[in-house]
């Protein structure tokens, strides 16, 4: 792609080192803040809660904003990776590295946990996606939701048919070590993010967007659209299980019941809300969602009531969501302040502009 | 020949849409399937570019079976299809479009070829910064047309190019089709504006319910009485 010549181009290796460094700048002041104490246990919380959210809503983002789909499964992604990392940290020493303070040995465990539930997922994405794929519109949306509810039950029935316990039914999956820390949570939803946007911005991502835009274009001028639409349902199922993951490490606990239909929606919801294919938008949606809830708290009769009327007000004057199918560059807009400067200062640009945008 | 249909039929579950179709385009050809709504043209193109699949019969494109090819490595294979209705990407710009057009091609062909299109369609380059959805009518289609043309295709198969466009656009589409015929592309195009379609083709076929009634020469059919009759009006 050509750009116009009197724009200032940051070169790519110091893009990403300018983003890795920013992006470590927030580590930095969130983790010194949790440790003196200035960020609250409670904030923490809500604030690993945020990241889980929105790896959810960023992953939800693949099959819905880029890939032009409705799933409403997600929850039961979540709940396959939540409850595949849960019962595997269960069953290895790491409650016990834990508590010995000796967080450094259980890495291999979270991060083999990770990669566990991440497959679990992906397998589940894979079985649901490749059938539920041939569908469209309404009909993806319902048998996805179907899906969704099926696991949720067999998760609460699965031990009476096993005849041991494997999940613990509605009694609920508990004392699973509470591997999830701030600083891994924060690892994963860079990571998520990095992997959604390389992806994206690759002959790959073209070609997913080609299937939203237009699916027998897409497939006349070359695209294998089967395959990249389980390619994205997968990828994204894979990302929900990772967040069901750290959700499981986080919260200690499992119970089906969380996995409802309305997690879905709820995530759902995050992912319209910011701007349907819009990464930022889906950050931004998942954090205001995850923090206004808790602001809500003193109004706790009125919480839900407010917070579905910031969803109506917010359709109408928005509706195409926060932020549309904007995405944020800070490089970008570095480049434009660099330009604005260069003006401001005089220096006369050698080039003139080519063409008119027109 | 570069591609020879024999004797296909296609069904659309029970109904048989297309009965026993045979015809063959030779390189550097123009052949055009003329025909009224529901004659089968579209289904025949269809079948042709992999998109629906022939119940018996058999399709030869440079000599080899292309009946159980999935449509992806089609294209690849050197088919174009401009699908009918234009079918633009409408978010993306007018490059991008054609970048997409370019899927199956080595990323280094990618500049020439735009070069070529936008030579051929200077309108699209003075929009190529615009999203596609927002051109006219006839930008998109040749912005549809463009982007068949960027995978290099050595059989390009044009599904209703006038469909939809005012007198004026449309000589001016089938004038570049005209263009591409003399710098020898070979072009299947299935048309029902019969006037258009037979003043520039090199060979023609009417399809009239799923059958082939009558073929010829493009100037044979144009003089043709029956023709006259069915198609052109008097």
């Amino acid at each position: 792609m050509k750009q116009t010549n009197t724009s200032i181009r940051i070169p790519m290796p110091v893009r990403y080192l300018i983003n890795a460094a920013l992006i470590v700048l927030l580590w930095f002041i969130l983790s010194s803040l949790m440790r003196s104490g200035a960020i609250t246990n409670y904030w923490t919380g809500i604030i690993i809660m945020i990241g889980i959210n929105i790896i959810l809503a960023v992953s939800l983002n693949v099959a819905t904003g880029y890939l032009g789909q409705l799933p409403l499964g997600h929850a039961g992604f979540m709940a396959v990776g939540a409850y595949a990392g849960g019962i595997f940290m269960r069953a290895v020493p790491v409650q016990e590295f834990l508590r010995a303070g000796n967080a450094g040995a259980s890495v291999p465990y979270i991060l083999i946990a990770l990669l566990i539930s991440a497959l679990t997922a992906g397998i589940f994405g894979l079985i649901i996606g490749i059938p539920a794929l041939r569908l469209r519109g309404d009909y993806l949306a319902i048998i996805t939701l179907g899906f969704g509810e099926i696991i949720r039950v067999v998760l609460t029935n699965i031990d009476s048919v096993l005849g041991f316990d494997f999940t613990f039914g509605s009694a609920g999956l508990k004392r699973i070590p509470k591997y999830s820390s701030f600083t891994l949570v924060f690892i994963c939803v860079v990571l998520t993010c990095f992997i959604i946007h390389t992806v994206m911005k690759s002959r790959h991502g073209r070609a997913i967007l080609s299937i939203r835009e237009n699916e027998i274009a897409s497939e006349s001028v070359g695209v294998n659209t089967t395959y990249y639409k389980t390619f994205a349902f997968v990828l994204s199922a894979m990302l929900a299980g990772v967040a069901g993951c750290l959700y499981a490490g986080y919260i200690g606990s499992l119970y089906p019941s969380t996995f409802k239909f309305m997690k879905s929606i709820e995530i759902l919801v995050m992912v319209v809300l910011g701007g349907m294919g819009s990464m930022l938008g889906s950050v931004l949606s998942a954090t205001v969602l995850t923090v206004l809830p808790e602001l809500l708290r003193s109004v706790a009769d009125y919480r839900m009531v407010a917070y579905s009327l910031a969803l109506v007000i917010m359709m109408i004057f928005r509706p195409k969501g926060l932020m549309g199918s904007y995405d944020f560059s800070l490089s970008h807009l570095l480049e434009k302040g660099l330009c604005a400067v260069r003006l401001l200062f005089g220096r006369k640009s050698s080039e003139k502009k080519g063409e008119s945008r027109e | 020949m570069l591609l020879s249909v024999q004797d296909i039929h296609v069904y659309y579950g029970a109904i048989h849409a297309v009965k026993g179709v045979s015809f063959d385009v030779d390189k550097g050809e123009i052949v055009t399937l003329i025909g009224a709504n529901g004659a089968g043209k579209s289904t025949v193109l269809n079948t042709v570019s992999g998109l629906l699949h022939p119940r018996s019969g058999s399709i030869l494109f440079q000599d080899e079976s292309i009946v159980s090819v999935a449509p992806n490595k089609i294209v690849g294979r050197g088919l174009a299809q401009c699908p009918e209705g234009r079918r633009i990407f409408a978010q993306m710009t007018v490059e991008e479009n054609l970048e997409m057009g370019a899927y199956t091609r080595p990323a280094s062909s990618i500049e020439q070829n735009i070069a070529h299109v936008y030579d051929l369609f200077p309108r699209l380059k003075e929009r190529r910064r615009q999203i596609g959805g927002t051109l006219s009518g006839g930008e998109q289609q040749m912005l549809a047309m463009g982007r068949a043309l960027m995978s290099e295709p050595k059989l390009l198969m044009l599904d209703e190019p006038s469909m939809g466009l005012a007198p004026i656009l449309v000589e001016q589409i089938f004038a570049i089709i005209d263009e591409l015929h003399a710098s020898g592309s070979t072009i299947l195009l299935v048309e029902q504006n019969a006037q258009m379609a037979l003043q520039v083709a090199d060979r023609a076929y009417v399809m009239e319910s799923g059958q082939i009634t009558l073929s010829g020469t493009g100037s044979e059919l144009l003089n043709s009485d029956s023709i006259k009759k069915a198609y052109l009006g008097g």
